[in-house]
């Protein structure tokens, strides 16, 4: 248990002497992730609500295939993304490999599928509670979708959160599209696969820690902005 | 306030805050000037890099941005242009590289050396200064003893499948019964080594830094044929234009400058010069 | 008397299952309509027909084009509220409905008061009881100054007291001059608050009378006249 007990130590230690790399470092993981997840929201809930209430042939497999899709793997999308970055590659005149943009384009690939996904069975749900009174009140299919949405938004909110969980920890596509390069690419994740190569194991594990606390915190922050449920009222007015 | 303001309100809002945010992340692209250099792991992982490229700033203003990968990988980024230095340790991959054209002249650097790790109690009695006996010494070991090969085409590798060659073991009819490929970089192979008691093959720098070496030591040493040398070759124009060409030479030519030689010279871990500059 | 929804002929038909066989019927201004009928037997079919949401599959269905175009809203058993306060909700519904932004101002708090609820207003709507819930759906409704307004069952849901406060309100819309077409399985309802009943088996129209003669069985068919002894048929 020693590597364990080490570990916990070091990222104490870590926090306390709120080492300017390691911030820098954590400053990064997280400012990658959200804005990720940002435009991942914005792609995603469109695709969620759009899918949620259109009708056409072959639909059941696009649900399917967005379903697939949840499993990808990061470092595919790492690979995919790399390849269409590369001065090689299509897009290469861009110039942004190795580059804190391309983490967040992987990044949103990664999670617009898990917030599409999700998405469309929390308004598919709703729909059928309240899509024909919505409708009856003059909302077309597009504006109930994004009505239920707003209805759903602690749903929703759990949604864009389970996608920050998924992007912040993930190791595969930053490493591959961003390279890991001291102090311009280097996050969280690919510090943390670095220092087990190196064989710094109880760092490794105390950067995990710290990791997950800072996501822990941004977890606080959210919870503490929601309003609180309100009141039942009883009897009559 | 109503309603319909109120959301869109909000909603611009987030926007705003989302576009920041985007904006934040790509500000870090710098706006000083800055080239990418293609590099292994071992001259990574040993720190190395965390000691020449300050020093390579101060001298010129330019910022040395390392994607760490094995040379095999190193060189087909330098193929493919995503980098506009390459700086390796496989001479005969990279005199290849330059042949197709891809890079220009090949500059030697420094050299550092390889040696075989192994459990203390070294089941296969490998022990000494001759790398192609020792490795005799674990073909016949059979399953007696673990062998962790990195597998990954990086310079470490090549050198490696060059040592079997001279033992007389033919890695593609006759691998030996405890020979294990694991495809990851020296860290990864290091920590599988100590975690099962296996041999494995490392350069002597990223030995040093390793910190999770359980009973592993260095068992093999100072044969000359250990000798493992890097070069750097910047990536060839002509190939791809956006190469940072006069940034790039920059780079080479400190490297291999009395200043930038001298830098290498200097890097130590616990008193133990680590590479070895040898531009000549 | 103005006719404001007029149907021909129309049928209904969903795949295979005939949910309203070809009927005439004709909608006026002032009326207090009243379907009734054993469930399945097509009365929200009838009032989704009357209201434009269905189209009908034979026949027409036309509207009067007398100058400014029909407003209608429509009342469910169970009105679906947003996640939003009572207020919010009642502006949503007048933004759906077009109402612009300076009308919808000044009519939200009086719509609020009409229905009794200005004090809840920023309570969340899905906290308040049946009743309430059911008032803002007429604060809703009443809020886009329909020309007809059509309810679904609205107090099947609702205990006795609500349901009269419920009754009350509706019955102050109709006398304001609100055309109602309300379906109902409560009969006292119907006799309360109806001027015109359609009954309706199976999908077919049965019979179309004012309130008085329907509820005097001899003018009857025999289904409607067994519907209104509470012995239905069993098929």
């Amino acid at each position: 248990m020693n590597a364990f007990s080490d570990s916990l130590a070091l990222a104490a230690q870590l926090i306390t002497h709120a080492d300017a790399t390691l911030w820098r470092i954590v400053g990064l993981s997280l400012r990658v992730s959200a804005t990720a997840c940002a435009l991942g929201a914005l792609l995603g809930l469109l695709a969620g609500a759009w899918l949620a209430v259109v009708r056409f042939r072959g639909q059941g497999a696009v649900v399917g295939a967005l379903n697939t899709l949840l499993a990808l793997p990061s470092v595919v999308v790492g690979l995919i993304v790399y390849l269409l970055l590369s001065r090689s590659g299509p897009l290469g005149s861009w110039g942004i490999l190795f580059t804190p943009t391309a983490m967040v384009i992987a990044q949103s690939i990664l999670v617009v599928p898990l917030i599409g996904a999700l998405s469309r069975q929390v308004v598919a749900d709703a729909l059928r509670e309240g899509g024909d009174q919505l409708q009856a009140m003059g909302a077309r299919p597009l504006l109930a979708a994004a009505l239920l949405l707003i209805h759903e938004r602690r749903a929703v909110l759990t949604v864009l959160l389970t996608a920050f969980g998924r992007a912040v920890a993930e190791v595969g596509a930053v490493m591959i599209v961003g390279g890991n390069i001291d102090g311009v690419t280097r996050v969280m994740t690919t510090a943390i696969a670095l220092e087990t190569s190196k064989g710094d194991l109880p760092l490794a594990l105390a950067l995990g820690l710290v990791l997950l606390g800072v996501v822990a915190l941004v977890n606080v922050a959210v919870a503490l902005a929601q309003p609180r449920q309100g009141a039942v009222v009883g009897g009559l007015s | 306030m109503d309603l319909i303001t109120s959301l869109s309100t909000s909603l611009t809002r987030r926007l705003i805050l989302a576009l920041g945010l985007a904006a934040v992340a790509g500000s870090v692209l710098a706006q000083d000037k800055f080239i990418v250099v293609a590099s292994t792991t071992s001259t990574e992982q040993s720190g190395l890099f965390g000691h020449l490229l300050p020093q390579f700033k101060a001298a010129t203003g330019i910022e040395a941005r390392v994607v760490a990968l094995g040379t095999g990988q190193a060189l087909d980024m330098g193929r493919r242009g995503d980098a506009d230095v390459v700086f390796v340790h496989d001479q005969a991959a990279e005199e290849k590289f330059a042949a197709e054209g891809f890079g220009l002249k090949r500059l030697p650097v420094m050299y550092n050396d390889f040696v075989l790790i192994g459990p203390a109690a070294d089941p296969a009695k490998v022990r000494g200064n001759d790398i192609t006996a020792a490795l005799q010494k674990l073909a016949a070991a059979g399953a007696g003893a673990s062998f962790i090969s990195r597998g990954d085409k990086s310079g470490t590798h090549a050198a490696e499948l060059r040592y079997w060659k001279a033992a007389g073991t033919d890695l593609a009819t006759a691998k030996p019964a405890g020979y294990k490929e694991c495809g990851c970089g020296m860290g990864p192979a290091l920590n599988m080594a100590a975690s099962t008691g296996a041999y494995v093959l490392a350069d002597r720098g990223t030995w040093l830094s390793f910190k999770n070496r359980a009973d592993l030591a260095v068992l093999v040493e100072g044969d000359k044929r250990l000798f493992n040398q890097y070069g750097v070759m910047v990536v060839n124009p002509a190939k791809h234009p956006q190469v940072k060409l006069a940034l790039a030479q920059q780079f080479a030519d400190w490297v291999v400058s009395p200043a930038g030689q001298a830098s290498i010279a200097a890097y130590k871990i616990g008193g133990e010069q680590l590479f070895f500059p040898n531009f000549k | 008397m103005t006719a404001l929804v007029s149907l021909m002929d129309a049928s209904v038909r969903f795949g295979a299952v005939q949910a309203l066989r070809p009927l005439d019927l004709v909608l006026h201004r002032g009326d207090r309509l009243a379907l009734v009928g054993a469930n399945g037997s097509g009365k929200t079919t009838l009032l989704r027909l009357l209201n434009g949401q269905l189209a009908p599959c034979t026949g027409q269905r036309t509207l009067s084009s007398q100058g400014n175009p029909l407003v209608s809203a429509m009342l469910f058993q169970r009105p679906f509220l947003l996640n939003l306060s009572v207020r919010r909700n009642l502006q949503l519904a007048l933004w759906l409905a077009g109402v612009p932004a300076a009308e919808r101002a000044a009519r939200v708090p009086l719509a609020l008061s009409r229905v009794g609820l200005q004090a809840l207003a920023d309570r969340p709507a899905r906290s308040l009881s049946g009743g309430q819930q059911q008032r803002l759906a007429l604060a809703r409704a009443w809020g886009v100054r329909p020309d007809i307004l059509f309810l679904d069952e609205p107090t099947a849901s609702l205990d006795p007291s609500a349901k009269r406060e419920v009754e009350t309100l509706i019955e102050e819309f109709a006398h304001d001059g609100m055309t109602l077409v309300m379906s109902s399985h409560n009969l006292g309802q119907v006799k309360r608050l109806a001027s015109r009943v359609v009954h309706l088996d199976a999908g077919r129209l049965v019979v179309d009378l004012p309130t008085d003669q329907f509820f005097n069985h001899d003018a009857l068919p025999p289904e409607a006249a067994q519907f209104l002894k509470g012995e239905l048929p069993w098929t």
